[in-house]
């Protein structure tokens, strides 16, 4: 297991707003109740860790944003999106409310775990929600400052964290894509920790790079901007399901035709334990794997 | 004490059967409203703060009903308390009435929490009751939830975690019209061990409902399991 330095900001950020926000209140379910300890002596009322019951700890937070504050839900991915999502989606969703919801583990970072500790359908199935934002940062400065940013704007926002992260932070906006480059020959948009891979993949070839963070809502206007009306082929690197995020690509640049390769996690059962990076040389989720599917996306045939 | 002798020695409850008489659709619950009917009515007669003219009042207490379930009883009961014109009730499941199978809380006035999808309100309003502890505030929270919506596991998770908080300022409310496919057995009893003070009535003796949910143990959360026969 990982030691998640996203995880450690988490807890740094949240306890210093805690400070600061009298609204700011942290729902655990047991997992990272020790980082959380200071700021469960600083304002006992604000910090609560129910035990494991995530679907219950999802509603109890909504129940907090009723009253006005501003909850932040925190688990291993699986446990606070997929176990409690009818509770995302019926209690903050539909209800109209703001929340947070901090993930760790994001895919296979638990690898050694197995599959019951891995949510690579998170980013996926939490973009099926109406105004839920996704938020997915590639170091934890990134993450302290996207939270800082949209931590109370009064949506549900899910932030994903991972033990895998780049080893430079930009300087990321909610919202926005960052441009990282520009070229001719294709179009890379790359979401949170593969930033890195996608750079060295990259070296020597002419393409643009856009950094993504803010999954959702996607800034379609700022992938017009970078790829025009006529683009060039467009590799999609995702951390997660690969395909995740086509429909949000093809839907900002139609109705211009459009050559598009998703790079990412393959929807299968995923039955190996060990390291995240060994699942990643597996599945060829590293810069020599991202530069051959960019190699032959750029030599396919048109049409 | 039968219910119908009940609602007749109470003129009161009159017009909220005949309100419930003029509604109309499949949806309405019919089991489901009339369970809840006596003892929605005597919470907002007798027992509840609340002002209809500002609905979202800090100085209110706060009642959402977990289940969801027959809402009309509590349309019915909103609509006498002057929440919004009893007419609307005539739109009752209409497309463009506000009136739905189940309440949502940015449609209606009065409505504390949009529910329907069994087993969230019931947490929901411990997070209410601990926010309401978290700004000092003295209000409380009933929280209504069915013997049916008592299969789920989160209201079982609940009431482990509101008894062990400790939580005076709130007070579940369990009709128990026996339509759960499972057998509840002793309901009182499975919350007291869980740390809550727990009650059983007659849930359409208007003279014991008010008495218990008057009550108030200021060690612990309360729960009124209220028997009614359908």
């Amino acid at each position: 297991m990982n030691d998640p330095t996203m995880r450690a900001q988490m807890a740094l950020t949240i306890t210093e707003l805690m400070d600061s926000d009298p609204r700011l209140v942290m729902v655990l379910a047991d997992i990272s109740a020790g980082l959380f300890e200071d700021a469960a002596a600083a304002h006992p009322s604000r910090v609560i860790s129910v035990g494991i019951m995530e679907q219950t700890a999802v509603s109890l937070a909504a129940g907090f944003a009723l009253e006005g504050f501003v909850p932040v839900v925190h688990s291993i991915a699986p446990f606070v999106v997929e176990r409690p999502f009818e509770q995302i989606k019926d209690d903050f969703c539909y209800q109209g409310l703001g929340g947070n919801f901090i993930s760790i583990g994001a895919s296979y970072d638990y690898a050694s775990d197995g599959m019951t500790h891995q949510a690579p359908g998170d980013a996926a199935i939490l973009s099926t929600l109406p105004g839920m934002e996704v938020i997915v940062p590639g170091t934890p400065d990134e993450f302290d400052a996207l939270f800082r940013e949209i931590y109370a704007d009064g949506s549900p926002t899910y932030f994903r964290t991972s033990s895998q992260v780049n080893q430079a932070s930009r300087p990321v906006r909610f919202g926005r894509l960052d441009v990282v480059r520009t070229g001719a020959e294709a179009t890379v948009v790359v979401v949170g920790p593969l930033l890195d891979r996608v750079l060295e993949a990259c070296a020597g070839r002419d393409v643009s790079i856009a950094y993504c963070t803010t999954v959702a809502p996607f800034d379609a206007a700022g992938l017009r901007a970078l790829a025009g009306d006529r683009p060039a082929p467009l590799l999609l690197v995702e951390p997660y399901y690969a395909g995740t995020g086509v429909s949000a690509v093809v839907q900002a640049l139609a109705p211009a035709w459009l050559r598009v390769e998703a790079v990412g996690i393959p929807r299968r059962v995923l039955s190996n334990y060990g390291t995240a990076d060994e699942h990643d040389a597996a599945l060829g989720l590293t810069a020599a794997g991202i530069r051959a599917r960019l190699d032959e996306l750029l030599a396919a045939p048109l049409g | 004490m039968t219910r119908e002798d009940q609602r007749a020695s109470d003129p009161a409850m009159q017009p909220m059967l005949r309100l419930l008489a003029g509604t109309h659709g499949d949806d309405k619950h019919d089991p489901s409203a009339l369970s809840i009917l006596d003892v929605v009515w005597v919470l907002y007669q007798r027992v509840l703060r609340h002002d209809p003219a500002n609905p979202r009042s800090e100085a209110r207490d706060r009642f959402l009903v977990s289940k969801g379930h027959g809402p009309i009883a509590l349309y019915a009961v909103l609509a006498d308390r002057g929440f919004f014109p009893a007419g609307e009730l005539a739109h009752f499941l209409e497309f463009d009435g506000r009136l739905g199978g189940h309440p949502d809380r940015n449609l209606v006035p009065g409505i504390e929490a949009s529910t329907g999808s069994l087993g969230h309100g019931f947490p929901m309003a411990t997070g209410v009751a601990l926010a309401l502890q978290a700004k000092g505030s003295d209000r409380r929270v009933f929280v209504l939830i069915g013997d049916g919506e008592a299969n789920e596991g989160s209201v079982w998770e609940t009431a482990l975690l509101a008894g062990s908080l400790h939580l005076p300022n709130l007070t579940g409310i369990l009709i128990n019209n026996h339509s759960s496919t499972r057998p509840l057995g002793d309901v009182a009893a499975k919350f007291s061990a869980f740390g809550w003070a727990a009650t059983t009535i007659n849930g359409r003796d208007h003279v014991a409902i008010e008495a218990a949910l008057r009550a108030q143990d200021m060690t612990r959360p309360s729960m009124v399991v209220a028997e009614v026969d359908g």
